[in-house]
């Protein structure tokens, strides 16, 4: 054996060349991730304040307030008249005049509230005790009286049309003048349902937040046991074989499907084959469940797998069934992991849009709530995210901003679904 | 401890537990147990000794079936409890390991408190019916453990927050609850300090007045002191077994001579 030579002694207070070669490795890595998350910070900040930003508008709506006292003589004199309507809309811009300094011409008037006179007919018929009483009518401006007023719309930019005219923007300034035209939250937005192509100002996301609600219901409901009891049973129970495998590995694909696949199926076998309902959520909870059911199974046999197998080991040498190891041991410890795949897939399913395009939900205009709690699982309505996506596809422009807003209340949702999986995960972590 | 005292042997031979006949253990393609008869004596512990990977573990396991949950693993031969073979047919191996309960290698407490911990047993099998009851098999399992009054004051605390040999006494506590007829104990001194381990030789002795005690062991000494029985395996056979005493003093096989005397392991 030849001789060991014992190395120079070195003092632990001179860092040699390998070290420092180490250190900076270790320094550049570091570097790395902390560009990485600055990036990723960076864009999440982007994206937050575009959202907001574009989003805002949606919230707030510019409501003109006209007092107005209905005389008995003029009610009667309006309900006798043909054009019944018509002629409470004549008051009513009659009343406005009052109010102004500037002339303003029935048609103006129309142009920038709509056609009123209807609205206004219905509440003193719901109302009649308010005949001969003053009574302020708190009625949402076009959405080009908004685009003005925040600067989005000049009077150099304007073209005529028969949505605005440049003599409509001297009557705004009147409004503005009179102090009766006013910025306000727009609870109508979030309560209320869509309106049709021609009114963005009255659009609201309520139904479609209703709808998704029930889908949401429809998944949880049957993809979360489902996908629990099946997960337990492959990876608790099942023997491993070759059939085994193969439905591993399907579900596995699955998982990697393209959504809108699910809705070809879904429209194929729940609409034409079995009958159900167009546009109804209990079709769209039925493709989302089969959508999110390949993700729960995953995460929950992860979740399983990660239980030390000397816990299943323990239980069944003290005489335990596997039936019993499993629920009394294993799956509580499995549960802050199963719920965080269940949350992930429902939150995967809220935001989807493509297999509801397919299943009639997307172009759906929701113009009510459904008419019954159980109503809402067949009633045709639509979802948050086709919401969104119909309102993108309109014409108007007001509506991309609504389509904005739609965003912020879907990502709202999202991340109150997500504080409560960590609020769950917390509880079930807590028990060791 | 220089302890080579061997325990007073009075072992009535005819009253046989177990009775293991022509035992092959196979693990896929690998044989881990090569044709062993052992006939495990009730109320006597019988001690299996070996180098490590020689078996022991495995065909212990074989004794409760816990060898079932191993998918890859195939027992054939016969092996008896009581007359009656535990492989047959009719055998639920639930049943069975509430007879034959396992104290295993590694401490395995569940994450749940000391009292859950050592209850689970009775609560599943039904052996008590008032809460004041439970309590008491609680007691008496934790006390037998000699881990009572190190865990009296916090029976609500988890316990995987003990340390490693308190897990393991919490183990065996929690397998005695269970009350076995039958007591299968993988190596359950080996995370202890000298005075844990003398206590639960104590509790070793005092149960194998009732029961039948099987006991892994790497400790030459603890085989000599707590057992009337001994099985010397290598390589997956079994070398020798007999009486303790005549195993250690004067051992028939040259390979038996030389494990206990330090020479192969
Ligand atoms: N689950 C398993 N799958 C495959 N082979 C196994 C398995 N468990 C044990 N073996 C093999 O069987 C043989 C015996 O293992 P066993 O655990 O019974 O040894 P042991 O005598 O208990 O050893 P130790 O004293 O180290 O605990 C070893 O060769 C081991 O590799
Ligand atoms: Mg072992």
């Amino acid at each position: 054996m030849t001789p060991l030579v014992n190395p120079p002694r070195k003092s632990i207070h001179q860092i040699d060349a390998r070290t420092k070669k180490r250190n900076a490795a270790e320094a550049r890595f570091k570097a790395y991730g902390l560009a990485a998350i600055t990036l990723g910070l960076f864009f999440l900040v982007v994206l937050f304040t575009t959202i907001i930003k574009s989003g805002l508008p949606a919230f707030t709506r510019t409501a003109v307030a006209v007092e107005m006292t209905l005389s008995p003589a003029d009610h009667a004199a309006a309900e006798k008249q043909l054009m019944k309507t018509g002629a409470y809309q004549k008051l009513f811009v009659a009343a406005v005049q009052q109010q102004l300094r500037i002339d303003a011409t029935d048609d103006a008037i129309q142009r920038l509230l709509g056609k009123v006179g209807g609205d206004i007919r219905a509440f003193y018929k719901e109302n009649p005790s308010m005949i001969g009483k003053a009574h302020v009518f708190t009625l949402s401006a076009s959405s080009r009286v908004d685009a003005y007023l925040n600067g989005k719309l000049t009077r150099e930019t304007l073209v005529d049309s028969r949505f605005m005219q440049l003599s409509d923007l001297d009557l705004v300034d009147g409004l503005v003048d009179a102090g009766i035209i006013q910025s306000t939250f727009n609870w109508g937005f979030i309560t209320g349902a869509d309106s049709g192509v021609d009114n963005p100002g009255g659009a609201g996301i309520g139904a479609s937040v209703v709808g998704s609600f029930y889908m949401m219901l429809v998944v949880l409901v049957l993809s979360l046991p489902i996908g629990v009891a099946a997960s337990i049973y492959l990876e608790e129970f099942a023997p491993q074989n070759k059939f085994t495998d193969l439905i591993e590995v399907n579900i596995s694909n699955l998982a990697a499907v393209p959504s809108i696949v699910f809705g070809i199926l879904g429209l194929a076998v729940f609409i034409q084959f079995m009958h159900l309902p167009q546009s109804a959520p209990l079709v769209g909870g039925l493709v989302l469940t089969l959508m999110t059911l390949p993700t729960i199974i995953i995460s929950t046999r992860a979740a399983l797998k990660a239980v030390p197998p000397s816990i299943r080991d323990a239980a069944l040498g003290l005489g335990a069934s596997r039936t019993q190891a499993v629920f009394h041991h294993v799956l509580p410890l499995a549960m802050p992991g199963i719920l965080t795949g269940t949350i992930i897939g429902l939150a995967q399913a809220l935001g989807e849009t493509a297999p509801l395009l397919l299943i009639g939900m997307v172009g759906f205009v929701a113009r009510g709530y459904p008419t019954g709690l159980l109503d809402g699982f067949t009633e045709a309505n639509s979802a948050m995210p086709a919401q969104i996506y119909t309102w993108a596809a309109r014409a108007d422009s007001a509506f991309y901003d609504k389509a904005w807003g739609g965003i912020i209340i879907l990502l709202a949702f999202l991340i109150v679904m997500n504080i409560v999986a960590i609020i769950l995960r917390r509880r079930f972590e807590r028990r060791w | 401890m220089k302890d080579n005292r061997i325990v007073e042997r009075d072992v009535d031979n005819a009253d046989i537990r177990i009775n293991a006949k022509g035992v092959n253990v196979f693990y896929g393609d690998s044989h881990a147990i090569k044709d062993v008869s052992v006939d495990i004596p009730a109320n006597a512990v019988t001690a299996f000794i070996g180098p490590s990977g020689c078996g022991k573990s495995t065909f212990l396991r074989c004794l409760n079936r816990m060898n079932d949950t191993i998918s890859i693993c195939r027992v054939t031969g016969d092996i008896l409890l009581d007359g009656e073979d535990i492989y047959d047919k009719r055998v639920d191996p639930v049943q069975l390991r509430a007879k034959v309960g396992m104290v295993f290698q590694k401490p395995n407490p569940f994450p749940k408190s000391i009292f859950d911990n050592v209850a689970y047993g009775p609560r599943i099998h039904g052996l008590a019916n008032t809460r004041a009851e439970l309590n008491e098999i609680v007691e008496s399992a934790l006390r037998r453990a000699a881990i009572w009054d190190e865990v009296k004051d916090r029976l609500d605390a988890p316990g995987t927050g003990l340390s490693g040999g308190q897990q393991q006494r919490l183990c065996i506590a929690r397998a005695v609850a269970t009350a076995p007829d039958v007591l299968l104990m993988d190596e359950p001194c080996s995370a202890l300090d000298p005075i844990a381990t003398a206590q639960v030789e104590e509790l070793i002795a005092e149960l194998a007045e009732n029961y039948a005690v099987v006991i892994v062991t790497h400790s030459m000494q603890q085989a000599a002191r707590v057992s009337q029985k001994t099985a010397f395996f290598h390589l997956g056979s079994l070398v020798e077994f007999g009486e303790t005493g005549q195993i250690f003093t004067n051992p028939k096989d040259p390979r038996t001579e030389s494990y206990i005397t330090g020479r192969i392991g």
